[in-house]
């Protein structure tokens, strides 16, 4: 009789567990199925080729916004790479005990801290000296959210590195600096691939820290310092807008910002396939 | 591999045998290994320099502000950019009531699937759906915003919230007209946003539980769930907690999707379908118009509250999850 009861609560908490597994899968599918059904419709060339229109002129597209993203990506990366990427071996490489787990321990705070406090922070620093939102603001903020990412990974990539392969280099006379740079780094190169590719992908879609950095613009950018367009941003101008038009642009916009970011998710996901393990 | 297993508290001692750095004695550095260290000690601590940076930047711009109002910025409610009186409770309301709300619908879901993932599920279905999960995860927060707008709220707006109030319509909290935009909306948002870094973190914390554990109690005559309760989710019970702190963090500073679909109205209302607002919402609608540097400042005493509560509360999340083990921080594959 016992025995009974405890199987049933056996199975219906096992249930339970595999029904919320579904559950939480649900929305996702609900989202992309939306999204593409929404979406398809209004991606077409003129989207990638063309700027925006005016209210009430149908068509056009977000050729500067996606533009835009791009650019700040790589402004982003021009400090956020070099720096995770050095940080991380520093976490490994350093004999000091106490610094190491400082930076390990902020970075993953800074990993929570709300994108829009970043953008803050981006705002005061960059765009109140110069006087105006520009890409430079927003590729700072941007790299802000990134570097801890970056760090993060490329740590465990290196600590993957097999310690004989630093001593057989070290056991030539190769002095320390080159075995990093040579060896080290060349061999968790795949794995920091990764890391960097999962950054990228997050600060794709990042919002809130470009709305008083980059601020969004209508045209073609001119020159760094000024506002620049991204494709988040105008998606959510145009999501806020009261215009049927728009929020079909919204919709498309959308389909190829997922796109774009769960393409180089794929791309992180597959640049480790395998090596990880072969290079322990 | 002796890092990998190694749990954290050891690190020190591992550190020192993993790093190249390990002491050489009786050769002097090379100059350009002291050239490289330092370039690297600098990388590690431009972190550590941008985070007080951030932290010094916000209280000096919310100095004015905090000199203004001082604590009654934290208790008073009204927020009146013209006669340049701001209080902050009602944001403070909001951020807290929809952050528990999505909490309550995130974290049996997300344990549950956690437990799933780790314990029941078939070897083979376990890792499309951790692969599903990871994308939920990757799904930018404005296009979260945009299907809450455009298929979340209408659903709300017409089926739930009418049935809500037909069945538990005696509570205070499901009163009030249906607009669909609202608490409950952003509530909903935010737990299908967090529920993939529960997930994943759960399933770390249960992954490094040791398998001694379960067959200890499978061996004592323990069902499935038994042995999952007893064994393996008190075992882990701190890196849990911790996780869904981390879900927690994320929930409170949580923007876009939220500012798109809570309705951002700083008032205090007991209803779920009543619109609110929240720190990082006002943050993302107001910061561009705050014409006066105290409005400017109260913004920025905004940040820094959130700023605050966050760091808090994700420290005190890690703490945790590295306290179930190392075994999660090292030990992951």
């Amino acid at each position: 009789m016992r025995f009974q009861l405890r199987r049933i609560v056996n199975r219906v908490m096992n249930g339970l567990a595999a029904a919320s597994a579904f559950l939480v899968v649900l929305p996702l599918l609900l989202i992309l199925a939306f999204l593409v059904y929404q979406g398809a419709s209004s991606v077409n060339l003129d989207f990638f080729t063309h700027l925006p229109k005016p209210v009430g002129e149908p068509g056009g597209g977000m050729a500067n916004a996606i533009v835009g993203t791009l650019t700040l990506i790589g402004l982003a990366a021009l400090v956020g790479l070099p720096l995770g990427i050095l940080g991380g071996v520093y976490l490994v490489e350093s004999r000091d005990p106490r610094l190491p787990w400082a930076v390990r321990f902020l970075a993953d705070v800074l990993n929570g801290v709300p994108s829009i406090v970043v953008g803050i922070f981006a705002y005061t620093l960059v765009v109140l000296p110069m006087r105006r939102f520009s890409a430079v603001a927003g590729g700072v903020a941007l790299a802000c959210i990134m570097l801890p990412i970056v760090l993060r990974t490329t740590e465990e990539m290196v600590r993957l590195v097999p310690n004989s392969l630093r001593e057989a280099a070290l056991a030539l006379g190769i002095p320390e600096w080159k075995v990093v740079l040579r060896v080290v780094l060349p061999t968790a190169r795949a794995g920091i691939l990764t890391g960097v590719m999962v950054s990228i992908a997050r600060i794709a879609g990042e919002t809130a820290p470009l709305l008083f950095t980059a601020f969004g613009n209508r045209f073609w950018h001119q020159r760094l310092d000024q506002p620049i367009a991204a494709l988040p941003l105008q998606i959510f101008a145009y999501a806020i807008a009261p215009y049927d038009d728009w929020h079909r642009q919204a919709w498309a916009g959308a389909v190829v910002l997922i796109a774009l970011i769960f393409l180089t998710s794929l791309a992180a996901r597959l640049a480790t396939r395998g090596r990880v393990r072969g290079a322990r | 591999m002796s890092t990998a297993i190694m749990p954290n508290h050891g690190e020190e001692a591992g550190q020192a045998a993993t790093g190249i750095s390990a002491t050489r004695p009786g050769r002097p550095a090379h100059w350009g290994d002291q050239l490289f260290r330092l370039l690297l000690r600098a990388a590690g601590l431009s972190l550590v320099v941008l985070v007080i940076a951030i932290c010094a930047v916000l209280v000096w711009k919310a100095l004015p502000a905090m000199r203004t109002f001082g604590w009654r910025f934290l208790v008073t409610s009204v927020w009146d950019p013209v006669a340049e009186h701001y209080g902050a409770l009602p944001l403070i309301y909001g951020t807290l009531l929809s952050s528990l709300l999505a909490l309550c619908l995130a974290v049996p879901l997300g344990i549950g699937a956690a437990i799933y993932l780790a314990e029941l599920a078939p070897m083979w279905i376990r890792s499309p759906i951790a692969f599903l999960v990871e994308l939920l995860a990757a799904v930018p927060s404005v296009i979260y915003g945009l299907w809450g707008v455009f298929v979340l709220a209408p659903i709300l707006r017409m089926y739930v919230q009418p049935a809500l109030s037909r069945t538990f319509g005696f509570l205070p909290l499901f009163q009030g007209p249906p607009y669909g935009v609202g608490m409950l909306a952003a509530g909903i948002i935010l737990a299908i946003m967090i529920v993939p870094f529960i997930i994943a973190v759960s399933r770390e914390v249960l992954l490094a539980v040791p398998n001694t554990q379960r067959e200890a109690a499978l061996a004592l005559g323990a069902t499935r769930w038994e042995t999952t309760r007893i064994a393996v989710l008190r075992y882990g019970r701190s890196g849990l907690v911790g996780a869904i702190l981390l879900g927690l963090g994320r929930a409170l500073g949580e923007t876009m999707a939220v500012t798109m679909v809570i309705g951002n109205r700083p008032e205090i209302s007991a209803s779920l379908f009543a619109p609110g607002y929240t720190m990082a919402s006002m943050l993302a609608n107001e910061f561009t118009e705050a014409t006066s540097n105290l409005y400017l400042s109260a913004l920025i005493e905004v940040g820094l509250l959130l700023f605050a509560v966050t760091v808090c509360v994700n420290a005190l999340a890690r703490l945790l999850v590295w306290s179930v083990g190392g075994a999660v921080a090292g030990g992951r594959e």
